[in-house]
Formats: C-alpha cells, sequence, structure tokens
C-alpha cells in the first residue's frame, strides 16, 4: 500500500476523491432534504449527450457536459414550473433523449478510440493533474457558493412557500441549484462514472440522515462518509484489483445498510 | 377613517379554465380578528395564497396594506404566514430555533448569518408561546400542537402587521384548539396585528374572533352595512356572509353547496 501511496497516479486519485467527497456530501444533504435524488440521475445520464458532443467537436468535454447538464436541467425545471410535465415524466424523457444523442454523436464522431467505459463507469486511477485542477476549482465555487446561501437552502428545502412569502428569490436558488448539481455531477463523472454518479449525491446524504438529528452534523456525516467510502474504495479496489468506481458505491451502500440498522435499533 | 389591510376588487382565480374564486370583492380593516369559514373546497386557501401573492389572480385586483403582495414579500414581510401543513418532511434535521428563526431571514437577506438581535426576537416569541424550553429540540419530536406554536413564533419573528393563519387548528384537540384561539387573541392585542384565521371549524371561530367571513366555493363576499344575511343571500344566491360582531349575532348558516 505504502508503494501505491508514493505513485503519481494513486495520489492524484486520492486528491480527487478527497475533494469530490466534500462537494458530493455537503451537496447530498441537500438532495436527500430536497428529494431530488431522481432529478439527480436525470441530470448524470444527460451527461453522456455532452460528453459525446464534446468528442464529436473535439473540445475539452468537461465543458460541453457542464453546458448540456445545466441545459437539461433547466429544461426539467421549466417543464415543472410551467406545469405542463411532471417533474419525474420530465425527467425521464429528457434524460433518455439525452442518452440517445449521446449515442448518436459518438457515432458521428468515429472515434473509437476514446475511453466511453471510463466516462461511464469512472477512471479516477487515470486522471491526470488538470483534472485535479478542474476538480478542485469547482469544488471551492460549489462550496462557496454553498456557504454563501446556507440557510436559504436549508430554508427552501424546509418550506419553499413560507421562504418565497418571506422574500427569498426561490426561483432563482432552484435553477441556482440545479446549476451546482449539474457542476458537480460532472466532475464526479471522473471518479464513478456517468452511470454510478447519482450514488455519490443521494447515499451519503441518505446515510447521514439515518445517523443524526442536527443538519450540520448531518453535512459532516454525510461528507465524511463520502470521504471514507472514497478512501477505502480505492484500497480495496487496488488491493483485490476491482474497478475502483463500482468499489466505491458499494461501500457507500454498504454504510447506507449499516446506517439503517443502527438507526432502527436506536429507534425501535 | 383606519387604514384597510386587506383591499379585493372584483378577484377571479381560475384553475384550468375553472373559477375557484369568483367575482370576489372583500374589505378587511387594520386590528381586525377575521375568521373566513367555508366548507372543503370553497377556495379558503386559495384566498390567502393570492393575499400572500403566492397565487396570480385570473382577473382583479388586490391590494394588501395599499400594495401588489408580490411586491410587498421584498419590503421586509409584512405578512406573517402559518400554512396548513408546515412540516412537509416529519423528521427534517432542524431544530426549534432553527425554524423559528427562519422567519427572519427574509429581514436578515442573502448571504449573512441571523445577528443577536434575530435570535433575542427568536427567543422572545417562543417565550410568548410558552415553549422556549424547547428550543434546542429537533422540530420532528414535538408533539402537532407544539409544532403549531413553533411556526406560529416563526410567523410572529417575521415582525408582521397582518398574520394569516390557514387551518391552524386542524390536527388540534378541542381544548388545544380554543386555547389556541386565545393565545392568538392575546398576541393580536398585543402586538397590534391584523388577523385572517382560515377554517371550517364554525363553532370554534365564531367564539373568538371579530368578523366571519364566508366564503363557499363560487364565491362572493361584500363587505357591507349590515344589510343582512337573507338579504345577501337572495342577492346573490349564494351563502356568502360578512357578519359584523355585534350587529349581528354570530350564527352562520351554511347552504349546501
Amino acid at each position: 500500500m505504502s508503494e501505491l501511496l508514493a505513485m503519481g497516479f494513486f495520489q492524484r486519485a486520492v486528491a480527487a476523491a478527497l475533494l469530490l467527497s466534500l462537494i458530493c456530501g455537503a451537496l447530498s444533504v441537500f438532495v436527500v432534504l430536497r428529494r431530488m435524488a431522481f432529478i439527480g440521475v436525470g441530470i448524470s445520464h444527460s451527461a453522456f449527450g455532452g460528453v459525446a458532443l464534446g468528442f464529436l467537436l473535439k473540445v475539452n468535454p468537461l465543458w460541453t457536459g457542464i453546458a448540456f447538464s445545466v441545459l437539461v436541467a433547466m429544461l426539467i425545471e421549466l417543464a415543472r414550473a410551467r406545469g405542463r410535465l411532471e417533474e419525474d415524466t420530465a425527467i425521464g424523457i429528457f434524460f433518455a433523449a439525452s442518452m440517445a444523442l449521446g449515442v448518436v454523436f459518438l457515432h458521428l464522431s468515429r472515434t473509437y478510440n476514446v475511453d466511453v467505459f471510463g466516462f461511464l463507469f469512472g477512471n479516477i486511477l487515470a486522471i491526470g493533474w488538470r483534472q485535479v485542477v478542474e476538480i478542485l476549482v469547482v469544488s471551492v465555487a460549489v462550496l462557496a457558493a454553498i456557504a454563501v446561501f446556507f440557510k436559504e437552502l436549508v430554508f427552501l428545502s424546509f418550506d419553499e412557500e413560507m421562504a418565497w412569502v418571506s422574500g427569498v428569490p426561490v426561483t432563482a436558488l432552484r435553477y441556482f441549484f440545479l446549476v451546482l448539481m449539474a457542476m458537480v455531477v460532472i466532475v464526479a463523472i471522473y471518479l464513478v462514472g456517468i452511470i454510478l454518479v447519482s450514488a455519490l449525491l443521494v447515499i451519503p446524504g441518505a446515510l447521514a440522515g439515518n445517523l443524526t438529528r442536527h443538519i450540520r452534523a448531518m453535512a459532516a456525516v454525510s461528507v465524511g462518509a463520502a470521504a471514507g467510502s472514497c478512501l477505502a474504495g480505492l484500497a480495496v479496489s487496488a488491493v483485490l484489483d476491482w474497478p475502483s468506481g463500482a468499489t466505491i458505491v458499494l461501500l457507500l451502500a454498504l454504510g447506507f445498510f449499516g446506517s439503517s440498522f443502527l438507526r432502527g435499533r436506536r429507534f425501535g | 377613517m383606519k387604514t384597510l389591510a386587506i383591499r379585493i376588487r372584483d378577484l377571479w382565480v381560475n384553475f384550468n379554465h375553472t373559477p375557484a374564486l369568483e367575482d370576489i370583492d372583500l374589505d378587511i380593516q387594520e386590528g381586525r380578528y377575521v375568521g373566513i369559514l367555508g366548507p372543503n373546497g370553497a377556495g379558503k386557501s386559495t384566498l390567502l395564497k393570492v393575499i400572500l401573492g403566492l397565487i396570480t389572480p385570473s382577473r382583479g385586483e388586490v391590494l394588501v396594506f395599499g400594495e401588489n403582495p408580490r411586491k410587498l414579500r421584498h419590503a421586509g414581510s409584512l405578512i406573517g404566514y402559518l400554512p396548513q401543513r408546515p412540516l412537509s418532511h416529519p423528521r427534517f434535521p432542524v431544530s426549534v430555533m432553527d425554524v423559528v428563526l427562519m422567519g427572519r431571514y427574509g429581514r436578515i437577506g442573502l448571504g449573512r448569518r441571523p445577528g443577536r438581535e434575530d435570535y433575542e426576537i427568536a427567543k422572545a416569541n417562543l417565550a410568548r408561546l410558552g415553549i422556549l424550553h424547547l428550543a434546542d429540540r429537533p422540530i420532528g419530536e414535538l408533539s402537532g400542537g407544539e409544532q403549531q406554536r413553533v411556526f406560529i413564533a416563526r410567523a410572529l419573528s417575521m415582525e408582521p402587521r397582518l398574520l394569516v393563519l390557514d387551518e391552524p387548528t386542524i390536527f388540534l384537540e378541542p381544548c388545544a384548539k380554543d386555547e389556541l384561539y386565545e393565545i392568538m387573541h392575546g398576541i393580536k392585542e398585543e402586538m397590534n396585528l391584523t388577523v385572517l384565521i382560515v377554517s371550517h371549524d364554525v363553532g370554534a371561530v365564531v367564539q373568538h374572533v371579530d368578523d366571519v367571513v364566508c366564503l363557499n366555493r363560487r364565491v362572493v363576499v361584500h363587505e357591507a352595512p349590515p344589510i343582512g344575511r337573507l338579504a345577501l343571500e337572495s342577492t346573490f344566491g349564494c351563502s356568502v356572509e360578512y357578519l359584523f360582531h355585534g350587529e349581528i349575532p354570530h350564527r352562520v348558516v351554511r347552504r349546501d353547496v
């Protein structure tokens, strides 16, 4: 293990995993409290279209991915706000369409040498310092945004109508939160991939909700659970030669079941 | 003449082309304790939401303290609100104090934390409702009656001039209901508030409030000199009344819908 830690690729993976744990753990609290698990799935899957567009246009898939995910998130919110579509129906339609678009984009780009599998399931051990810096920039921005708007986000999660009446800019914050989710989803794809990324936005918060009774403690436990399972997942995957993203998600799920068991014992 | 807290003229609200509120005119004077009565589906909550600015009327004008309510919400919350089901998530991880402080958020503004003054106001309102000892408890662990008091303390922490309560007694025991109306009466006097309380609990409301507004699905409400219930009913053909305390006995006749 110590030889592994001395290697550059593993150091980069650990740095990236810790940063991503921080933002996924923090955002996950609000995703769970606002019951936005499914929209997380929608945003992450629609990123596939954006990433493939990046290959087609030969630009950094990070930017096309973020643009695409933000756009789809906005469309889902717009459809909901107009009241024409139920939110889950809108999500179901938009993410399937984006993924289909992604498949067509990949076909048109004829770049069969790109690591599609890595985008779908994550390949954290392959990232370079450039990606680590991207993750760092996004992490700083997201954490700053959560710190500045923390009390409004809590209010919004608790009672949106009341927040509106109190003069909180509810609509702007709803869109803002979706942008945060889209940004986090895109950088977290490096770690666990498009298919599994929503796990990082749901499980840490759900796990923490089982063990805590106050939102600050919940956020701390959520970040801790994400970081713990990322580090343990990297170690386990290195020792057993398992895929790292899937190992991390499995450990998180295991942690969730453990927390449910503890909660059941504590609260009867 | 006293100022008007609420002035509604020719108000129509449609949902999917079906009128939920129809041709409503209503004046509520500042400083009154007003009960809005009506059967389920009468549009009581809709009327409140129009007054709060949450619903935009299809037609007509609503003024709260002379202002459009949608503008009013930015002007430092003149309306305190108790929603019908304030706790959407039964185990939401915040303390009672956190909830009451939410009433201050509109005044505190974006990106700033509650200061000492906000805590003082929150504490004073918890004390006023007799639940200061619960301040550090998680909101989800309180009984229904205790939670209701927390949400009233939150509404009061907005330092409103108008307090709007949507079915505040719906989940309470009969004794707790009377107690709540009495508490509200005391607070109204002490803080010089206009209070609007929605209920379908005819008996309890009429004992405690100054005025009764009866609302029935498609409604015509007229503030009026006491031309009498029967005259109003025969004129408008529905069971809408505006009864003045002392001038007409507090008896409410509800016609079948």
